[in-house]
C-alpha cells in the first residue's frame, strides 16, 4: 500500500541558486510545488535607521548598497527625493548624464540577470558573453568615479563632477558594439529549444494579479501592463529622448526574458540620444549647503530601477537629519508573489522563476 | 508776533475699527512658498464627495496630495478608492510607518496609492497609538501583506485580519521593534545572536 505525504525542504540560504541569501520553505508534493514560502532578512542591515541618523547628503552610500547591482538608479531616486523636498533644481547637463549612467547601469544589471539566470538554468555560455559586455561598462563606471559597483557618483543638485577625457568616446564605443551582442545572446537562447521548455509557462501571473500584488518593472510589463514611470512621470532627462516601453501578453518567464532583452536595447537608444544631445554648462546646482535643512514636510518620489519601481519616501521635520527615511524595495515587493508564480510547479521550475523576480537581496531586505 | 503757545498736540483718538498692530508674519521664502501651493487633485474630491466624514484633514507638499483617515475607515477608504472609476487606484505602490513619539498617537500608516490607468496618486494616513491594532488592507491589495510584516516587525503595530502577521526582516525571536524612535541605533549587547 502507498501513501503519499506532502515533503518540507529547505532551499537555501546558501544556495548558489537563490541569487542572495534568500531562504525558500518548499513544501512538495512528490516533485510539484504545493506551496513556496520565503524567508527572508538575512542581509537586513537597518539601513532605514541609519538613514535617520546621517544628514541628508551622507545618506546616498547607503542606498547604493540596497540594490548593489543597480545602485546608479536608486542614488538618483534618493537625490531626487531630497531635491524634490528642498526645491532644488538640477541643471541640464547634469539631467543629462544622470540619465546615461542610469542607463548603463540599467544595462549592466540586466547584463548580470541574464547571465546568471542562464547560468541558473544551465546555459553556462551566456554568462561570459553577458560579463565581457559588462565590464566595459563597469570600466566607464571607474574612469568616471573610481568605483566599479558602488558607484556613488551623484550629488544632491547634479553630479560629482564633470565627465573624464574620453568617456563619452567609450561610451560611443560601446553602445555601436552592443547591439550585436545583444544579436548574440539572442542566437544562443531564444530560439533554444532547451531554453523554451524551461521558460515556456513557467511562472505565470496574470496582469491582474500582477497588479494586485504591487508587482512593477519587467514583471509587470511582461504581463501586458505597460507602466514605466520613465514615461508617466519622468524625471532627469527622459522626457527630451524617445524610447519604447516592452511589453509581452505571456506573462510568463520567456515573456520577462524578451522584455528585459528589448529593454537593453531601447537602453542602448536612449543613450546615444542623450550623448547626441547633451548640452554644456554646469554640472550641480548652486548655493547649496552641505548641512542641508528641507522644511518640514514629506515626500514619495518613485523612479525606474533595473528590478522595478524603487521608490523613496522621505520625512523632513526641518532638522539636518531626515526624520523618517523609507526604501520602497521592488525585489521585497515583487518576491512575495513567489508563492503564486510558483504553484502547481516543479522544483526545478523554481530556480527559473527565482531568476526571472531578478531579486537581490540587498534591495529586498535593505 | 508772539507764537502762542500751542494747545499740546494731542494724537487723535484711535478711531474704534483700528487693531491692533499685529507683528508682520514672517515671508516665506520663495521655494518653500512654491512648495507649500496648493494643488488640485480629482481623486480627493472624489473621496470627500463619496465619503465625507472620512476625510479629517488633506495636505498637500511639493504637489503631492495627502489625506488623513480615521482608522476605523482604512478598508472602507481603500475599497472605495480601490473600486471607484473617478480615482481607480489599482496599486498599492507601498506601505509604511513613521513614528510621532510625542504624539498621543505615536504611529503613521501611510498608504501610497498610484492609478495605472488614471495616472495620479494620493498619499493617505491614519493614526495608531501603541498598542492599538489596525485593519489589514490585504482584503484590497495583495501587496500590503509583507508590507504589514515589515511595519509589525520594525515598529509593532498589530494588524487584524492578516494571514500571517510575523516577523519579517528580523529573526522570529527577536524582542523589541527598532524602527521606534526610542530604540537605540547600535541595538542592545545582550540581544545580538550569539553562534552556538
Amino acid at each position: 500500500m502507498f501513501r503519499t505525504e506532502m515533503m518540507e525542504i529547505n532551499m537555501g540560504p546558501q544556495h548558489p541558486s537563490t541569487h542572495g541569501v534568500l531562504r525558500l520553505a518548499l513544501t512538495l508534493d512528490g516533485e510539484t510545488i504545493v506551496e513556496v514560502k520565503p524567508i527572508i532578512g538575512y542581509l537586513h542591515r537597518g539601513v532605514e535607521k541609519l538613514a535617520e541618523h546621517k544628514i541628508y547628503v551622507m545618506v546616498p552610500p547607503l542606498c547604493d548598497r540596497l540594490d548593489y547591482v543597480g545602485s546608479a538608479s536608486q542614488n538618483l531616486g534618493y537625490l531626487q527625493a531630497v531635491e524634490k523636498l528642498a526645491g532644488i533644481e538640477v541643471p541640464e547637463r547634469a539631467r543629462y548624464i544622470r540619465t546615461i549612467i542610469a542607463e548603463l547601469n540599467r544595462i549592466s544589471s540586466h547584463l548580470v540577470w541574464l547571465g546568471t539566470h542562464a547560468l541558473d538554468i544551465g546555459a553556462m555560455t551566456v554568462f561570459f558573453y553577458c560579463f565581457r559586455e559588462r565590464e566595459m561598462i563597469l570600466d566607464l563606471f571607474e574612469a568616471f568615479c573610481g568605483a566599479r559597483l558602488t558607484t556613488n557618483m551623484f550629488r544632491v543638485g547634479g553630479i560629482l563632477e564633470d565627465l573624464p577625457p574620453g568617456w563619452i568616446e567609450g561610451t560611443r564605443r560601446f553602445i555601436d558594439l552592443f547591439p550585436g551582442r545583444i544579436k548574440e545572446y539572442e542566437g544562443l537562447l531564444s530560439a533554444n529549444r532547451i531554453w523554451l521548455e524551461r521558460t515556456k509557462g513557467v511562472g505565470y501571473i496574470s496582469a491582474e494579479e500582477a497588479v494586485n500584488w504591487g508587482m512593477t518593472g519587467p514583471m509587470l510589463r511582461a504581463s501586458g501592463v505597460g507602466y514605466d514611470v520613465r514615461k508617466t512621470e519622468p524625471y532627469a532627462a527622459y522626457d527630451q529622448v524617445e524610447f519604447d516601453i516592452p511589453t509581452e501578453k505571456a506573462g510568463d518567464t520567456y515573456a520577462r526574458y524578451l522584455v528585459r532583452l528589448e529593454e537593453m536595447r531601447q537602453s542602448e537608444r536612449i543613450i546615444r540620444q542623450a550623448l547626441d544631445k547633451l548640452p554644456g554648462g554646469e554640472i550641480r546646482a548652486p548655493k547649496l549647503k552641505t548641512r542641508m535643512k528641507p522644511p518640514a514636510g514629506e515626500v514619495y518620489h518613485e523612479v525606474e530601477g533595473p528590478r522595478g519601481v524603487q521608490g523613496f519616501y522621505l520625512v523632513s521635520d526641518g532638522g539636518e537629519t531626515p526624520y523618517r527615511c523609507h526604501f520602497r524595495a521592488p525585489s521585497f515587493v515583487n518576491l512575495a508573489a513567489i508563492g503564486v508564480m510558483s504553484r502547481g510547479g516543479l522544483v526545478a521550475d523554481i530556480v527559473a522563476v527565482i531568476g526571472t523576480i531578478d531579486i537581490v537581496l540587498g534591495d529586498c531586505d535593505r | 508776533m508772539a507764537d502762542t503757545p500751542e494747545t499740546p498736540q494731542v494724537p487723535p483718538e484711535p478711531p474704534a475699527s483700528a487693531k491692533p498692530p499685529v507683528p508682520a508674519k514672517p515671508k516665506l521664502d520663495p521655494v518653500e512658498e512654491k512648495l507649500r501651493r496648493p494643488v488640485e487633485s480629482p481623486a480627493l474630491e472624489a473621496l470627500k464627495s463619496a465619503l465625507p466624514d472620512a476625510v479629517i484633514e488633506s495636505g498637500c507638499y511639493a504637489g503631492e496630495v495627502s489625506v488623513l483617515v480615521p482608522k476605523e475607515r482604512i478598508v472602507e477608504v481603500l475599497r472605495f478608492l480601490h473600486d471607484d472609476p473617478r480615482t481607480a487606484f489599482d496599486l498599492l505602490a507601498d506601505q509604511t510607518a513613521a513614528d510621532y513619539p510625542k504624539r498621543d498617537k505615536r504611529f503613521d500608516i501611510v498608504y501610497h496609492l498610484y492609478s495605472i490607468p488614471r495616472n495620479h496618486r494620493l498619499r493617505v494616513r491614519v493614526r495608531v497609538g501603541d498598542g492599538e491594532a489596525l485593519a489589514s488592507a490585504t482584503a484590497v491589495y495583495h501587496a500590503a501583506d509583507w508590507h504589514e510584516r515589515e511595519i509589525f516587525d520594525l515598529f509593532g503595530v498589530t494588524f487584524e485580519g492578516h494571514p500571517e502577521l510575523k516577523r519579517i526582516l528580523l529573526p522570529d525571536e527577536w524582542e523589541g521593534h527598532p524602527l521606534r524612535k526610542e530604540y537605540p541605533l547600535e541595538g542592545f549587547p545582550e540581544q545580538h545572536m550569539r553562534l552556538r
